[in-house]
């Protein structure tokens, strides 16, 4: 998944972070306890509330005094009608609890490095499951229409939009196998061994063999929640996260086709091959059924967004109902509603993005990623909370038993698949992957809600398949989720490489896509690429004319992506402020003439961008300098660095290397300049073009490259010992900061190479400083090396 | 064909697995496909290449043919051009996109990726000085989008400058005003691409190769 969805630790945070985090738990025993009654609360309709003077005016409350048999009371000036207002109350109560658990666990230093969110989530919704039931009241379970209908579908959306189609298709092949077969392994193998079980117990040996299948189906399924939960802090490799993430996606459209199955027929207590073959058939309707629903749905999406370029404001909106709607009506048809979800996310993202403003787009990202923290967020609680609540019936045996079937059942599934799939692939699994892959498989609130659905009449141990399943969902997430990020030090697998794309990589990958199509041809093969390049083609062809407005639809790809990761650039260099970058600007003194000796510099060395859009850059480069110069004024840790949900968070750091050619161009931009300017010195350019606070400028590069590795402040040779204080402390941060995104990058040689100057002394103070990663180090941590 | 002729060809098929590393099978098939290009010649030419209507559409064919005839990519050392190729050269060419081996070591697949990308390289530099200079670049990147219609030239010089500024600050990092970037070298290009696991990516499968009916490649 692309960035991270948790807080990074304030790093400037004025008041004591632990202070404040004692605080935040006060408050939200304090908050919790107010829902107790609250939520006990009866509403008036059913018991009369004493001291609501309203009461007797006559039920619906406002006003009217039509009842002539009362005495008349003084006019209520203050009146308390809780019953009103309660049901959404009392859920924007716990939405407020859960984020605040939320806020207070990065809070707390070390116990989000130790322990997933997650585990932290479900205790906490086991103390207030704890805290109701001391008071006495029913506590609310997780019910499942609320689950599926309100909390699953904003995680899946998130999922879906975001997912990055390349490695996800490049595996489909493998991620297919895994989902369908191994669910099917797993079901089965749970089921069959567990009914032998049931038989061989005593006690147990009215469970019958369709009953355990349909255990065997409900606690096999990967669940993506869970997945996504604690794969995210641990950053893995992209192959191996595709991989889990996409067979606990994929899984559940047998799922749903294997519950209905056998729920449908234990009432009846046998089945036949034709309910089997049937089955068979109705797994493809479920699965390619979803699939078509949610692309229908994407392309009207699509279509719609190419008309919003006037009512900018709403275009979030067509996103958000465009997907809901293509969940909902996937569960009309009892299809598979995550397959519909993602289908609609994953078609209707390239044209949508390619209609809407900047501003939708980070609108979107922004409400996906807040909707589905807050919905993974309380679903964990409320499975603690179902835990407390639910009554339970704790059979020794099952319960053990089925612990054990799960992961043995997962090994051998995994092993076997494996082996059976590497034949096909290039890239082969290894042992290493195939351990992850087995671990990762975590079980989650899903199996709890389909669980919780079973009619009591048919499966009389209901109570016993719930207690099961929670344990084992306890069980997976708190000790697989926990000892996964040790293990992937252990192993050392490989982790997601932070770097972002260049555009040399996207010229050779475009590049090798078509070196490979033409050979494919030459062969007289048609293979893979020569039928994604067909599909690419009818896209471009037919697909983009009518889902994308204007001129955007002929915009090759390769220029696409350019335009953005310059408007990114822009963007970047403007928000976070100029003043920061003089220290680190130093990089990279190539500019446009070290290319091109021999003739006179291009007149523009600029794209030609649409007027539009360089209307939009220079909107936001004159809203944003004025808010650089402001700020420079009073700068401290806070405002340079940037906001850290940002994803730009590694692009940032990475393209601050470059400023010194954006703001070239931009420069060349808004003076419409034909002759180039000047050849540029960096750090005059950075005078000239951001009036900004002169004394940020008045000291020499090199000065600041001296002063800025010395963790302490080493006053030895900075050139203005006034100025060091202050900036000191904040180049320092981005320095290391830098050092350390710019050490995870391809960029070999290290900047410290391109900071110092002339200075050997100085190189060595930075090693010893980037041997030292600084405290915001420790969230994005890479393994090469800083220094050759 | 007679025994006789067949068995020659089997030691012919031999030597060139040996040195290519493709099955027998796959040189088999490979030779059909080469005899149906050649019109059953000995040799392959340009205008061979040239029918292949499939390859009509693609932005970089002409590179593509080019690179067939190329010395650099015979496997020798030799620099220059030829006019007619033959099948020994057809399969060396067509060995740069052999699927990776299983159990190879660190060093051979480092071998392997630079063969590779060495492949691509020769691709780019046109005249075959070892660098890759500003104006070959640019004409990769127009022959690139020379696919999509309305492109402006300008478009294109830009990215390419943009790409070529990109791998001269990450390799060299640092250059006085004065300077010139020559061109990117082989050594170069190899950092810049460090990103894409070309060894991974550049392959063809080769298991359906059929001359004359269409099959789909597995997945």
């Amino acid at each position: 998944m692309p960035s991270p969805r948790r807080a990074l630790p304030a790093p400037g945070a004025v008041v004591d972070p632990r202070r404040s985090g004692y605080l935040l738990v006060v408050s939200v025993v304090v908050l919790g306890c107010c829902l107790l009654p609250l939520g006990a609360a009866s509403t008036p309709n059913k018991t009369p509330q004493p001291g609501a003077p309203k009461e007797q005016n006559g039920s619906p409350g406002h006003g009217g005094s039509h009842a002539s048999n009362y005495t008349k009371k003084l006019f209520p000036v203050l009146s308390f009608d809780y019953g009103h207002v309660k049901p959404p109350f009392v859920i924007f109560l716990w939405i407020l609890l859960a984020s605040l658990m939320k806020l207070g666990f990065h809070l707390i230093p070390r116990l989000s490095s130790i322990v997933p969110e997650s585990c932290l989530l479900i205790v906490v919704g086991l103390l207030m499951g704890g805290i109701f039931k001391l008071v006495g009241e029913t506590p609310p379970i997780l019910r499942s229409d609320l689950f599926f209908l309100y909390l699953l579908p904003p995680i899946i959306l998130d999922a879906g939009y975001f997912l990055p189609i390349r490695p996800f298709t490049e595996n489909l092949g493998t991620i297919l196998i895994f989902a369908v077969v191994g669910t099917l392994w797993n079901s089965f193998f749970i089921g069959g061994l567990l009914y032998g079980v049931c038989q061989i117990e005593g006690t147990l040996s009215t469970v019958g063999l369709l009953p355990c299948l349909l255990f065997g189906a409900i606690i096999s399924a990967v669940d993506p929640v869970a997945v996504l939960a604690v794969f995210e802090e641990i950053h893995i490799n992209e192959l191996l996260h595709i991989l889990v993430f996409g067979e606990s996606l994929l899984n559940d459209a047998v799922t749903v086709v294997l519950y209905h199955l056998f729920e449908e027929y234990a009432g009846a207590g046998a089945v036949t091959v034709t309910d089997v073959f049937l089955g068979i058939v109705s797994f493809l309707v479920v699965a390619l059924g979803g699939v078509m629903v949610g692309a229908i749905y994407g392309v009207l999406s699509a279509f719609t967004s190419r008309f919003t370029a006037h009512t900018r404001v709403i275009e979030p909106l067509f996103v958000f109902v465009y997907s809901y709607l293509a969940y909902l009506s996937a569960e009309v048809f009892h299809l598979s509603g995550i397959m519909a979800l993602i289908a609609c996310g994953a078609v209707m993202r390239p044209y949508v993005e390619a209609n809407i403003s900047h501003k939708s787009h980070t609108t979107i990202k922004y409400f996906l990623k807040m909707w589905s923290s807050v919905s993974e967020t309380l679903i964990f609680i409320f499975l603690g909370v179902s835990t407390v609540a639910g009554d339970h019936k704790w059979n020794w045996t099952f319960v053990v038993t089925t612990i054990i079937l799960c992961m043995v059942a997962r090994v051998l599934g995994v092993i076997s698949l494996t082996y059976l799939i590497n034949k096909f692939r290039i890239v082969k699994l290894t042992t290493k992957d195939q351990f992850i892959i087995a671990y990762g498989g975590l079980r989650g609130a899903i199996a709890f809600s389909l669980g919780y659905l079973l009619d009591t009449d048919h499966f009389p141990m209901r109570k016993m398949f719930l207690t099961a399943i929670i344990t084992v969902i306890f069980f997976t997430v708190f000790v697989q989720g926990m000892t996964i990020r040790p293990l992937v030090d252990l192993l050392a697998v490989k982790k997601k490489q932070e770097t972002k794309r260049s555009i040399n990589e996207e010229i050779h990958t475009q590049f090798l896509d078509h070196l490979l199509t033409g050979i494919e041809d030459i062969c007289g093969h048609y293979g893979h690429h020569h039928w994604k390049d067909k599909l690419n083609r009818f896209n471009k062809k037919y697909v983009k004319k009518c889902l994308i407005a204007g001129e955007r639809s002929k915009e090759p790809q390769l220029i696409a992506f350019y335009h953005k990761m310059e408007m990114k650039q822009a963007i970047e260099l403007v928000e976070s402020g100029g003043g920061v970058k003089v220290p680190s600007a130093m990089p990279s003194t190539v500019s446009m003439q070290n290319i091109q000796p021999k003739k006179p510099p291009p007149e523009r060395a600029l794209p030609q961008i649409s007027k539009g859009r360089e209307e939009e850059i220079r909107k936001i480069l004159r809203n944003n300098l004025q808010k650089t110069r402001q700020r420079l004024q009073s700068y401290n840790r806070h405002t340079l660095v940037v906001d850290p949900y940002e994803d730009g968070w590694n692009e940032i750091l990475l393209k601050r290397k470059k400023m010194i050619e954006l703001e070239k161009k931009i420069s060349q931009m808004s003076n419409y300049l034909t002759v180039p300017a000047p050849p540029p010195d960096s750090p005059t350019i950075a005078r000239a073009r951001l009036a900004s606070d002169p004394q940020a400028w008045s000291i020499k590069p090199a000065a600041n490259a001296d002063t800025v590795p010395s963790i302490k402040v080493d006053l030895a040779s900075p050139q203005s010992p006034d100025s060091v204080s202050t900036l000191d402390e904040f180049s320092r941060r981005q320095q290391q900061q830098q050092e350390e995104e710019e050490g995870g990058l391809m960029m070999k040689p290290p900047s410290a190479a391109r900071e110092e100057q002339e200075d050997g002394k100085e190189q060595q103070r930075l090693q010893r400083c980037l041997s030292d990663p600084g405290p915001a180090g420790t969230e994005e941590e890479e393994d090469e090396p800083f220094l050759p | 064909m007679g025994s006789s002729q067949s068995a020659q060809e089997e030691q012919e098929y031999r030597a060139l697995a040996e040195r290519t590393g493709f099955s027998l099978d796959q040189i088999r098939n490979l030779h059909k496909r080469f005899k149906h290009l050649s019109h059953d010649e000995e040799t392959l030419r340009k205008e061979d290449f040239d029918e292949i209507s499939d390859l009509t559409p693609n932005p970089i064919r002409s590179q593509i043919i080019d690179a067939f005839f190329d010395k650099r990519n015979f496997g020798g050392n030799e620099v220059g051009r030829v006019q007619e190729i033959g099948f020994r050269e057809f399969l060396t060419v067509m060995s740069h996109f052999r699927p990776l081996r299983q159990n190879l070591t660190e060093e051979g697949i480092e071998r392997i990726r630079r063969e590779k990308l060495r492949f691509l390289f020769n691709m780019h530099d046109k005249d075959s000085d070892g660098t890759i200079t500003l104006d070959e670049y640019r004409s990769v990147v127009e022959e690139l989008l020379s696919s999509s219609a309305a492109i402006e030239i300008e478009t294109a010089t830009a990215i390419a400058d943009a790409a070529m500024l990109e791998v001269a600050s990450v390799t060299v990092g640092e250059m006085a005003p004065g300077q010139v970037y020559e061109g990117i070298t082989f050594e170069h290009f190899l950092e810049i691409l460090k990103g894409v696991e070309i060894e991974a990516k550049m392959h063809v499968r080769f298991l359906n190769v059929d001359t004359t009916t269409v099959r789909c490649g597995k997945l």
